[in-house]
């Protein structure tokens, strides 16, 4: 286990967000050396080269989602920085937001020089009102320094950033609702095709990318794609933030080198459980992941591959941590609940089906399911999930599989008794470090 | 004061735009490619002023954005942060979601409503607090959580709750 910090190389002095301390960490050296050095086309090639995957959720290879722009457009390309950071379990991204903006900044300069966009727009959710405040205030000093505006140092080269705030809905963190929103428009998702890099932001080419993606492009441009490659495992390279939270000693953000064993990390970094309590459940990355038991994360390492191997996905990268003495069932009701709530409506299996899964998962809990009510469960998301516009459907049908699957001695206590067996509470934890 | 959506006026006087609203919307229109982006900012302009969102301010809105009422209710409606109705002194807003359930976000809210004497959804008689619920506010690492107003607060506790809510008194 090595301590390599890319993205959270700085000490939390309060100060890390201004750009006097983003430049004694040697900050914008990299966009200085990149354009008189690099081509547009070598930076691409430097990311690909990294073999750098999303960081919002899909893990898709960020280098290979630029090639996709077309090449002949005579629209103007615009990139959009994903700072809704919605999915529940994750905050990993308002720490780079309030307290490394400028590694951000300088990631979206040298990418909209890579796919040859004028203008981005950082979309920020609209409750992180010191993240929004933090970063303007960073996005203002660029602008003052020369990085940001009509012309870069030596390239005449143009680049704008504009800060969005956002107002509250989960489904607009998906590329095309999140596009509706900068537009003025509901958040609700588009149908795709046309995909974003061919018709996306106000009908031009656009390319979306996490604020945790973006911002490891100036590690991947000073130090060349094969350097950053070599980090992490074959498949899954880099550093990677996780946000852990739920009932462990220590949450909180950190920095890990993919490939990390995960229960070490949850031990020695994390604390391990609160209250010196067993494991019961794992939410690996984010409530739309599937469900572990600690069995399943004997083995686990941190990296999309494996994560995937025992059963789940790596997501965001937001580690939801379930002790013994929780009752599965009342934790669904709360993720069938957002689920329920944040669908947008527009296809009839997600705006119905998650609300008859909510009521068949509360009638359980409250003691009055019937057995059949567990099958009901999953031919119900077998209706919704891959029969909708947007991810979002399917997101509501993982933890649902899962819990039954994994838990499904749950349900049938729930139903057999006729009531919760921890009496419709959570257990409350309270020792921390 | 009006109370239901039946009884709000789209010319009411009170809800005006002043002239520097205006000021600040037309320059909002001139930062975007289309006028119809300046939208969600004039809101957060217009809910700034009169803490909610007016029926009266959205008829004058879309004249300036060129645009329907009807286009920006959907708008409105479609997003939890705009208020459709008058909001408290001070908009409480627990979350419901799952990591602050883990940690005890029941209690919380059970402690809030005992103590301001209303339902989740529902404004004290005196105007002075609302409480609501809401979903993941990405501070689930210090659950409990909740945001009054812009403000977060975390890690809560009853006693806590009982500190902060005498700090607003
Ligand atoms: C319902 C829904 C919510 C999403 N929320 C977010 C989000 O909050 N932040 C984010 O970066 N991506 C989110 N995504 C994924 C985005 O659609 C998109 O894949 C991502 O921003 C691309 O960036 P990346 O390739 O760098 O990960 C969401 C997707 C869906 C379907
Ligand atoms: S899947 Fe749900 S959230 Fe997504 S577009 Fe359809 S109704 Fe809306
Ligand atoms: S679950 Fe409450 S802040 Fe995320």
């Amino acid at each position: 286990m090595s301590d390599l910090k890319i993205l959270l190389n700085f000490e939390r002095n309060g100060k890390s967000h201004t750009l006097e301390s983003y430049k004694q960490r040697s900050g914008y050296k990299t966009v200085e050396a990149a354009f008189k050095k690099y081509s547009p086309a070598d930076i691409v090639e430097e990311v690909k080269k990294s073999g750098i995957r999303g960081r919002g959720g899909a893990g898709f290879p960020a280098g290979l989602k630029w090639s996709f722009l077309p090449k002949d457009s005579d629209k103007p390309v615009y990139l959009i920085c994903n700072g809704d950071e919605g999915e529940p379990g994750t905050f990993k991204d308002r720490v780079i937001l309030e307290e490394n903006p400028h590694m951000l900044i300088e990631g979206i300069i040298l990418s909209s020089y890579a796919i040859n966009a004028k203008h981005a727009y950082i979309y920020i959710r609209g409750e992180y009102g010191y993240a929004l405040r933090q970063t303007q205030q960073a996005v203002d000093e660029a602008y003052k320094a020369g990085y940001l505006g009509e012309k870069l140092p030596g390239t005449g080269y143009q680049c704008d950033i504009t800060v969005h705030k956002g107002a509250g809905a989960y489904v607009v963190g998906d590329e095309t609702g999140l596009m509706n929103s900068i537009e003025g428009k509901k958040g609700q998702t588009r149908n795709k095709p046309p995909f974003p890099a061919v018709e996306g932001l106000y009908g031009c080419p656009t390319i979306i990318n996490n604020v945790e993606t973006l911002a490891s492009v100036p590690y991947i441009v000073e130090n060349g794609g094969e350097v950053y490659g070599k980090i992490g495992t074959e498949k899954s390279t880099g550093t990677k933030l996780l946000s852990v939270s739920g009932h462990v000693r220590k949450p909180g953000v950190y920095e890990v080198i993919m490939g990390d064993s995960f229960m070490d990390f949850l031990k020695n970094q994390c604390g391990g459980i609160l209250d010196g309590k067993k494991l019961k459940a794992v939410i690996p990355g984010g409530s739309s992941t599937p469900v572990l038991r600690p069995e399943d994360c004997e083995k686990m390492t941190i990296d999309y591959e494996s994560i995937t191997a025992a059963g789940s996905s790596l997501g965001s990268g937001a580690v939801i941590v379930i002790a013994e003495g929780t009752c599965m069932i009342k934790l669904l009701e709360v993720l069938a609940h957002f689920y329920h709530h944040e669908s947008c409506g527009q296809c009839t299996p997600c705006r119905e089906g998650t609300g008859w899964l909510l009521k068949i998962i509360k009638r359980i809990e409250e003691g009055g399911g019937k057995m059949e009510d567990i099958d009901t469960l999953t031919s119900i998301t077998k209706h919704i999930a891959f029969h909708t516009i947007c991810p979002l459907g399917d997101a509501a049908c993982g933890p649902i599989d899962s819990f039954v699957e994994k838990f499904r001695e749950e349900f049938v206590e729930h139903i057999e008794k006729g009531g919760c067996p921890y009496n419709g509470k959570f257990t409350r934890l309270q020792k921390r470090i | 004061m009006a109370t239901s959506p039946s009884t709000y006026k789209v010319d009411d006087p009170e809800y005006k735009l002043t002239p520097e609203m205006q000021t600040k919307i037309d320059e909002l229109v001139s930062k975007f490619p289309e006028k119809n982006s300046a939208l969600m900012p004039a809101l957060y302009i217009i809910q700034d002023e009169f803490g909610w969102i007016p029926p009266a301010a959205i008829s004058q809105l879309a004249e300036i954005l060129d645009t329907t009422p009807n286009k920006i209710y959907s708008v409105v409606t479609f997003y939890t942060m705009y208020n459709e109705k008058p909001v408290g002194k001070y908009h409480i807003q627990v979350c419901r979601n799952v990591s602050c359930s883990l940690m005890g976000a029941k209690h919380i809210v059970d402690h809030l409503s005992e103590k301001l004497n209303i339902q989740p959804g529902e404004t004290t008689e005196d105007k002075k607090y609302t409480l609501s619920l809401v979903e993941c506010l990405g501070a689930c690492g210090s659950a409990p959580v909740m945001m009054i107003n812009d403000t977060y607060y975390e890690n809560l506790t009853v006693k806590k709750v009982d500190n902060i809510l005498e700090s607003l008194q």
